[in-house]
């Protein structure tokens, strides 16, 4: 029997491992997370995707894998690790009151109470929205929703969207009542407030921002994966570069979910549904030109913003260094805990730097842990 | 519900809650950083460690990824 191991547990791990155990494999899925879901679900999977979740398949969640050594034995790996959201550094990003979007919601999901609060959120991405409208139902006063892209991309993505019936009455009832404003985005933020480009200033609870998603690239480049422009190599059946090892995922729902099934069922059965992704990375495309990030947001990132969180490097001290690598070496900037996960994509925008390889461990680990590493 | 303290003020939680979210009931700051700012979580998701806390006396653990139970001791500088 085929012992297939399924890294990730949101809409492409799901489907993933659902479409293995269909297939007959024994299928083992791990995540970090404290329940299965990943970022969209978060523990609520609808009710439509629970047949996901096959009794033959093994789970084992609050498991993070940061070295190779920590895999169980497997014939195929298939690594559905997904996104994490890009911040881009500007004065007061730091205060307390700012979070991500994706982050904000997170944490309303995780039981942070959120009634009554005025929120703006700003940045770039269909997320903005998505946050947007969860947090009000949740009864947040939601100021504004500030999109960074210009009004005539926007515009001119609304005007595609009649061709994706679903997708427009989605973005309908998301949208509905709030304002949403195009060429804005955060300039700088105070305690308890928010300058906007083109707004003002706004006084919020919170500032929940996020400039679109940058895939989890750490773990399939620690197993050898070839990553280009930050996205994961893989051939029509979802194959990376490893012979053996899969990705899947880190695309719209419905892309993750499809590219999920591929990897899982293998190429015999997966071709099936090859015609159905190449529809949804198309439209993930549109995605990509409507939010790409302005030029103007290059200068949000003043000489005294701190860039780096764990180690409070300030743009300034950056300037100097020709790459990621002697930044490390000469600012200690991105060897802190989050090993560069936040900083390292911002300064890879701000700078044009392409990330620096990966060396196990890819997460801060107890020591304990440290001792088993064999790689 | 679950009962826990946040620097040592009882505080109930609905079962599911995290304890990020238990913090950020109380205060908005978590840790101080190397040069002495107050921060609370940034990415919600297990990536920035800005929601490093005390719990149980073991310092540094990210509480955006753990679920409250009770009788937890949360700490915060
Ligand atoms: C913060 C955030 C919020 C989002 N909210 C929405 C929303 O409300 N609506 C919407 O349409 N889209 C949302 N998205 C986009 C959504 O994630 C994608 O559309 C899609 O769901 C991607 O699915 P996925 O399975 O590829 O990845 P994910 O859902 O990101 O799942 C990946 C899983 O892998 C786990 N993982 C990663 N690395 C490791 C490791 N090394 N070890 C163990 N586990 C690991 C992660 O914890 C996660 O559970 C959000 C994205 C982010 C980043
Ligand atoms: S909020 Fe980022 S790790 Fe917890």
């Amino acid at each position: 029997m085929t012992r297939t191991l399924v890294i990730g547990g949101g809409p492409a791990g799901l489907a993933a491992a659902w479409a293995a155990a269909q297939s007959g494999q024994a299928v083992t899925l791990l995540d970090d997370n404290p329940a299965l879901g990943g970022q969209i679900w978060r523990g609520h999977i609808p009710a439509r995707y629970r047949r996901f979740l096959d009794p033959r398949i093994t789970v084992q969640t609050g498991v993070q894998i940061h070295s190779a050594s920590q895999l169980p034995p497997a014939d195929r790996i298939i690594l559905a690790t997904g996104t994490r959201e890009l911040f881009l550094p500007f004065p007061g990003w730091t205060l307390p009151h700012v979070l991500g979007a994706g982050g904000l919601q997170a944490l309303v999901k995780g039981g942070l109470p959120i009634a009554g609060k005025r929120v703006v959120v700003a940045g770039s991405g269909p997320l903005l929205l998505a946050v947007a409208a969860y947090l009000r139902r949740r009864g947040a006063k939601i100021l504004l929703v500030a999109e960074q892209a210009p009004y005539p991309r926007i515009a001119a993505f609304t005007r595609g969207l009649w061709r994706h019936p679903a997708k427009l009455l989605e973005a309908a009832q998301l949208g509905f009542g709030l304002r949403y404003r195009p060429d804005s985005w955060p300039l700088r933020a105070d305690p308890g407030s928010v300058t906007l480009q083109g707004h003002g200033v706004l006084r919020c609870d919170y500032l929940a921002c996020g400039f679109g998603l940058v895939v989890n690239t750490e773990l399939p480049e620690l197993l050898g994966c070839r990553v280009e422009n930050g996205r994961v190599l893989t051939d029509p059946d979802q194959r990376t570069t490893v012979p053996h090892i899969y990705f899947a995922g880190a695309g719209s729902v419905d892309r993750s979910l499809l590219e999920g099934q591929i990897a899982g069922f293998g190429p015999a059965r997966g071709r099936a549904l090859h015609a159905a992704r190449a529809a949804a990375v198309t439209f993930d495309r549109c995605i990509d030109i409507a939010f790409a990030l302005r030029s103007e947001l290059l200068s949000l990132t003043t000489p005294e913003t701190i860039v780096c969180r764990c180690e409070d490097v300030p743009f300034s001290a950056i300037w100097p260094q020709r790459d990621w690598r002697s930044a490390k070496l000469q600012t200690r900037c991105g060897m802190g805990p989050c090993q560069g996960r936040i900083c390292g994509p911002a300064l890879a925008h701000l700078c044009g730097w392409p990330a620096a390889s990966v060396r196990p461990p890819i997460f801060p680990t107890r020591l304990e842990n440290l001792l088993d590493l064999r790689d | 519900m679950i009962s826990l303290t946040v620097n040592g003020q009882p505080l109930t939680v609905p079962p599911g809650t995290t304890v990020a979210a238990a913090v950020m009931r109380i205060q908005p700051a978590f840790r101080r950083s190397v040069t002495g700012e107050s921060r609370g979580p940034l990415c919600g998701m297990g990536i920035c460690m800005e929601c490093r806390v005390t719990l149980n006396g073991h310092p540094h653990e990210r509480s955006c990824q753990l679920l409250c139970a009770a009788g937890m001791e949360i700490t915060t500088p």
